[in-house]
């Protein structure tokens, strides 16, 4: 796919001018610092918020990390929208004040577009509406919510958002011609997977067009946060995805440790490390085995399964739950991981990587999987740059993009991570980075293992300042899991954002469908294995 | 085509013996939580930290005050325990936890008069234990179990009788169910952790199908409605119409803390706050998620249930 009158950003073929210099360009646009060390703060009027976005995006080749809403009325007289860039090693936030007789803002996503379904949610949660978006059609709240009322206001009342009861149908897209035939298929589907709405246009068996209709989980996540303790909130964001629990709760940790100024106990990160390699580990032989259910080799998805679910039972010996909740804390870890459990550690992973290794050479050794794989699914270089695309996602599309080298958290500062990069950006350049990073996983578990240091598992936060922005960000198996966290007075949580790297990757899913027959949709799906929970809330 | 072959063959049985025999979690498991009454000074340190709201202590009639654990929201945190004070919580080993009726997950702790001014780690009379609500009929006219202490008796059967329970299973499907119980799971708001575990039950190690257990595609061809998630309101047409869809006698399951309780999101504006508030549930499953032994100690319990409802209705006719 590609997108004409778009300027993508190159790195290396210009000089990178400095922050001062591009905000300095920016009509009123002030820079200030952040509320913890890593961030940059550039306040700048509505008017010029796009401005302001396009100049760190291009300038400083900072992808958009996170867009969060908040109403801040209570507090400043205005809602606050806040546009979070990852710049290296930095968080720069640009921010602007909405007033709220006009609940309206002039739209990013034009100049843009990776910030399409951030201001899509902050209109149906907040009720600030994006003017000059190029689809400003509801996005996670579904038709039967009532119109005016917006969950995230301060003053929300639940009991006025009673369902409407003859909902108008949703709005889909339609393609017109000779041929075309539409297939609706969710939200519930065969197989025992999260529910989603997908629309296929296709002529015979080729689709010309995909479209997701999501966001059926949503469980109102960020809003039941709010007014929580830190610490309750910690078991809420370990809960917003069953399956990338511990990157989640490590995330939400570093954000709420940020904010406090802790410095965590090197065996804590340590052990951080290892339950988040872990957690890598069992999503990606996992999802190995899913992948070959997609193409229908049987032997494959048992191998997977088998596989998967030794390291599972590893996960619930060493931590006490099989998809490692409960092993973070804040200020470090609940559990040690003692002499023998380490050697369990080493022997159960060897036996897993041995049994790994020979199923991987099975997979890459049948021609009829590899040819299903190959071409399939296609998401180009350019395309994933421009719509913020993460994780395994990003680097089979030949995105240099890896959280856990580029900002160095828990124990990653001290190893040396690989970063598989394929060009491909089909469903198998996809498996080939997956396997790379599984067998690069057990290599860092057993480099964490060796030099594991003694000391305690945790330190005791101080108490929190009020009204104080943390972010927090973790490499998950399926990318950057980023989470914006402020805080309210006594050690509450005042507002909280989670940007899956679902989130981030869900777009792509649709764009990388087209020209593919209708049979490789699910393979496509597994490929990308991104889930709905996180994205939902 | 033969190195497929070979692969499939090397990989030997790894297929678990549970149920027939028993199986204990791992030491670090985080089971139901159990009170020893002896040691709470009801300072209250485990109701702060609960984060879904599942424990309360409430002023009894007198000067007494009543402690409860509802085991169908609580997500098995264990930060009850690492909160309180005296150690009176500990996290066990207990999985096998489902029941019939949501009035079987209370744990309920009278904390009698005289034992408000007494210390922390002495032995406190007036203190007893009430599981559940004894001997009630649950809503579906049956007597349900008896609570925490009933089910410890129960798995302490359940190992006493371990040889012959897969057998009494087997028994049940082929004359009841005609040898094949058909699971359709349906996904109301999850957080898909006990999807995995559902679709666990499915891989070589507790391989579901050997006890004639299978999940299939379509509700119209469902005996269970295996339900997760808190039931969110942008699900709640979708699972209605599946379960209209299911052909009587039709049976649902509650699966997970979020779907037995509503979990963390306790007082949302998106969700219902569990599946019985929407639809009649036969046996609630707790775990955050279940583990996949949990699952099948849950389906054998709602076996039971066919059973009955099999006899008293359309079975029969």
């Amino acid at each position: 796919m590609s997108l004409p009158g778009v300027a993508l950003g190159e790195p290396g073929r210009r000089a990178t001018p400095t922050l001062a210099e591009l905000v300095a360009a920016v009509a009123g646009a002030t820079l200030t610092a952040g509320d913890t060390p890593a961030q940059d703060r550039i306040v700048v009027p509505v008017r010029h918020l796009a401005d302001a976005c396009a100049a760190v995006n291009e300038g400083l080749n900072a992808p958009l990390a996170m867009m969060v809403g908040l109403d801040d009325r209570a507090r400043s007289g205005a809602f606050r929208l806040v546009y979070v860039f990852s710049a290296g090693d930095r968080w720069v936030s640009v921010e602007a004040a909405v007033d709220p007789g006009c609940s309206e803002f002039p739209s990013v996503t034009p100049r843009l577009p990776a910030a399409h379904w951030y201001e899509r949610e902050v209109q149906d949660l907040l009720g600030l509406a994006p003017i000059g978006h190029p689809d400003p059609r509801r996005l996670v709240l579904h038709e039967s919510w009532p119109a005016g009322s917006y969950p995230l206001r301060k003053d929300f009342d639940p009991a006025a958002a009673s369902p409407v009861q003859s909902p108008e149908p949703p709005r889909f897209h339609h393609l017109h011609g000779e041929g075309i035939v539409e297939i609706p298929v969710g939200p519930i589907h065969a197989g025992v997977i999260e529910p989603g709405h997908f629309r296929f246009a296709a002529v015979g068996e080729v689709v010309l067009h995909l479209e997701a209709r999501l966001f059926f989980t949503h469980r109102g996540v960020e809003k039941t946060a709010e007014g929580r303790s830190v610490r309750h909130g910690l078991q809420i964001a370990e809960r917003a995805c069953g399956v990338c629990a511990c990157s989640h709760a490590v995330s939400y940790c570093q954000a709420v440790e940020s904010i406090a100024g802790a410095a965590i106990p090197a065996r804590a990160t340590a052990l951080r490390t290892i339950f988040l390699e872990l957690e890598r580990l069992y999503n990606h032989v996992g999802d190995l085995g899913n992948m070959c259910s997609g193409v229908g080799f049987a032997v494959g998805t048992s191998q997977g399964a088998r596989l998967k679910e030794d390291l599972q039972r590893l996960n619930e010996r060493l931590s006490g739950h099989r998809f490692l909740r409960g092993i973070c804390t804040l200020g470090g870890v609940t559990r040690d991981v003692d002499a023998e459990a380490c050697r369990d550690l080493l022997a159960t992973l060897e036996r897993v990587e041995d049994g790994t290794r020979r199923f991987v050479d099975l997979l890459l050794s049948t021609e009829p999987v590899l040819e299903r794989l190959a071409g399939t699914g296609v998401v180009p270089s350019a395309t994933a740059r421009l719509f913020g695309t993460v994780g395994v996602a990003a680097r089979a599309s030949g995105i240099d993009r890896d959280a856990r080298r580029d900002r160095p958290y828990a124990g990653y500062g001290g190893l040396h991570v690989p970063v598989s990069l394929h060009e491909g950006g089909d469903v198998l350049a996809r498996l080939r980075v997956r396997i790379d990073e599984t067998f690069a996983s057990f290599r860092l578990i057993q480099a964490l293992v060796e030099e594991l240091s003694d000391g305690p598992l945790a330190v005791a936060l101080p108490s929190l300042p009020a009204y104080r922005v943390g972010i927090g960000v973790t490499e998950s198996p399926r990318g950057e899991n980023v989470h914006w966290l402020r805080t309210g007075p006594n050690g509450t949580i005042d507002r909280y954002r989670i940007r899956s790297a679902s989130f981030a990757n869900w777009p792509i899913v649709t764009m990388a469908v087209p020209g593919n027959m209708v049979p490789d949709f699910p393979l496509i799906n597994k490929s990308f294995e991104l889930c709905y929970a996180c994205l939902d809330r | 085509m033969l190195h497929v072959l070979r692969a499939a063959i090397a990989g030997g049985r790894v297929t678990t013996t549970y149920p027939s025999m028993p199986e204990t979690a791992p030491p670090a498991f985080r089971g139901a939580p159990t009170i020893d009454p002896a040691r709470c000074d009801c300072s209250a340190a485990c109701v702060d930290a609960c984060p879904a709201a599942a424990i309360s202590l409430t002023p009894d009639r007198g000067q007494g005050r009543t402690w409860q654990l509802d085991l169908a929201r609580c997500v098995f945190c264990g930060e009850c325990a690492r909160a309180c004070p005296n150690e009176a919580l500990t996290m066990s080993g207990a999985f096998e936890l489902a029941t019939h009726s949501r009035t079987d997950l209370l744990t309920v702790v009278h904390h009698g008069q005289s034992a408000s001014s007494r210390g922390a780690s002495e032995p406190v009379a007036g203190w007893q234990t009430q599981p559940g609500q004894s001997g009630q009929e649950n809503s579906h006219g049956l007597v349900g179990q008896r609570g925490m202490a009933a089910k410890a008796e129960r798995s302490g059967q359940f190992e006493d009788n371990s040889g012959d329970l897969g057998g009494r299973l087997t028994d049940r499907l082929q004359r009841l169910l005609r040898r094949s119980l058909h699971i359709r799971q349906l996904d109301a708001g999850s957080d898909n952790a006990t999807e995995w575990e559902l679709q666990a039950l499915l891989n070589p190690v507790y391989d579901v199908q050997r006890l004639g257990i299978d999940v299939v595609a379509s509700p119209r061809h469902a005996d269970l409605l295996f339900v997760t998630g808190p039931v969110t309101r942008n699900l709640d047409a979708a699972l209605k119409t599946a379960y209209a869809a299911m052909p009587a006698p039709r049976l649902v399951v509650a699966a997970g803390a979020e779907a037995c309780g509503g979990g963390v999101w306790q007082g949302s504006y998106a969700h219902a706050g569990g599946v019985d508030r929407v639809l009649p549930v036969d046996v609630y499953i707790p775990g955050d998620p279940p583990r996949p032994q949990a699952i099948v100690y849950g389906l054998l319990l709602t076996l039971d249930r066919v059973e009955q409802k099999r006899s008293r209705t359309e079975f029969f006719r």
